[in-house]
């Protein structure tokens, strides 16, 4: 039987950690290499490095980090943001990534999901999908691009069905609404989803103290993202684990 | 003076991400090198043969380096061989991956396919069911280890046979059973990647390059 996985998501620009990170005893606070080793100390399962300000010149800034991270850090490792070609996907698997998420360039174009899938395979590939409630659609969600801002008029339980049956690995669902609030996952979205999807799903987005996760395990995740939870020190991963455990869901 | 460490040649077919598998060996006391090089191959210590993707694809890139012979003409001199993931697919019979028949390297009968699971692929940290006398699970026996794929082999064929050493077979389990590792005389296996799978996989890597 499967652990649920425990995912800390760095948000990179530049070659750099944003947001504040507060961790004691790193020489480098901002280095998301040092971070990782960190996390992965404290027993994440895998990273999520997330390239918030990607760009053509930046490209090998990200791919440096990436590389520096596989060669360091024994444990999975996801580099999504500013994903828009299958080479894209190309780069950064050459570069040490074992998957690669994809978020609105799918959305504009589903048929990359097709070229990823046959190059590469289904397990590299996690979509990615940016989520808020809508009355405008069946489910009453709709899938959003622009950090949430703007509706792209897809049912996002139709969208995370389209995705698994063109081949993606995973489905990383983040709600929009809940992100940021620390008040909890979005359990009816993650009902839905999982109801309607044969991959794993990643739960994200509301994690505000570690009794949040398990309940997101009993909707349906298969493993559990958050970012500020951990970056602020307020909890650790192993106390997340702990919570979880405490709550009856099986954790490495 | 420190010991010579034991040279183990990473198989290099045109995979693209290899950099976790050779650091994670150097890491479990290896001197790595990736290559293709047949003498190289047939002269290391230890070979790896890495895989990922489809049994296809990962065939067609073995085959066009002559890597089915190196393996075979290794394995007859009794020299250490060890295949991930679907490094490890390849030594059986055959593939069958949607509707597609590949024929592999039938070091072990059995065919690799499709779990029969409600989601995949099955991916994240199992445990795994090893022999006793398990060499590579040696020390790890409560450990758990990452998979990520959505095809296995289900079934072990070979029957005991009194002049041989029985083959080590170690079982997981997702919607059915499967094989998470093999270790078959000079040639081992193992269904999940050592290399992602945390210190329990460094320790199982070292494990193996230490009985090189």
């Amino acid at each position: 039987m499967l652990a649920t996985r425990v995912i800390p998501c760095l948000d990179v620009a530049h070659g750099r950690v944003v947001k504040g990170v507060k961790f004691q005893g790193l020489t480098d606070q901002g280095d998301p290499v040092e971070l990782a080793a960190r996390y992965a100390e404290q027993g994440a399962d895998e990273l999520t490095f997330l390239d918030v300000k990607a760009t053509v010149d930046d490209r090998g800034t990200m791919l440096d980090v990436v590389e520096r991270c596989a060669e360091q850090i024994f444990i999975p490792l996801t580099v999504g943001g500013g994903v828009r070609e299958r080479d894209d996907v190309a780069r950064l698997l050459a570069h040490g990534a074992d998957k690669v998420g994809v978020n609105s360039a799918a959305i504009a174009d589903p048929s990359l999901i097709d070229r990823v899938v046959a190059d590469f395979g289904s397990q590299v590939l996690v979509l990615s999908l940016d989520v808020r409630r809508s009355a405008e659609q069946p489910s009453g969600f709709e899938v959003t691009t622009h950090g949430g801002s703007r509706g792209a008029g897809l049912d996002a339980v139709a969208w995370a069905r389209e995705g698994v049956a063109r081949g993606v690995g995973e489905l990383l669902v983040n709600s929009i609404d809940a992100d940021g609030t620390k008040e909890g996952f979005d359990l009816e979205l993650l009902r839905l989803v999982r109801a309607a999807a044969t991959t794993p799903v990643i739960a994200s987005g509301g994690a505000g103290e570690p009794a949040h996760f398990a309940p997101a395990v009993e909707a349906g995740a298969d493993a559990v993202l958050a970012a500020s939870i951990f970056h602020s020190g307020q909890c650790t991963i192993g106390e997340v684990k702990r919570a979880m455990a405490d709550a009856g869901v099986t954790v490495r | 003076m420190t010991a010579a460490r034991p040279r183990v040649a990473l198989l290099d077919y045109g995979l693209g991400n290899v950099h976790s598998a050779a650091k994670a060996l150097e890491a479990a006391g290896a001197e790595v090198s990736l290559t293709a090089d047949r003498a190289t191959v047939m002269e290391a210590d230890g070979l790896v043969v890495p895989g990922v993707g489809s049994i296809a694809a990962c065939m067609a890139g073995i085959q066009a380096i002559r890597g089915g012979e190196l393996i075979g003409r290794r394995l007859a001199g009794t020299r250490p061989v060890l295949g991930i993931c679907v490094g490890m697919q390849v030594l059986f019979s055959s593939g069958e991956e949607g509707g597609v028949h590949t024929d592999a390297l039938d070091e072990w009968p059995g065919t690799v396919r499709r779990l029969r699971a409600d989601i995949l692929p099955h991916m994240g940290w199992a445990e795994v069911d090893a022999p006793e006398d398990s060499e590579l699970f040696a020390g790890l026996h409560d450990e758990r280890f990452y998979f990520v794929h959505s095809y296995a082999a289900t079934e072990w064929h070979i029957d005991p046979h009194p002049r041989i050493r029985q083959p080590r077979v170690t079982w997981a389990e997702h919607g059915e059973r499967f094989i998470a590792a093999v270790e078959n005389g000079p040639l081992a296996a193992t269904q999940f990647h050592p290399e992602k799978s945390g210190e329990a996989g460094i320790r199982l890597l070292t494990n193996w390059v230490r009985g090189l």
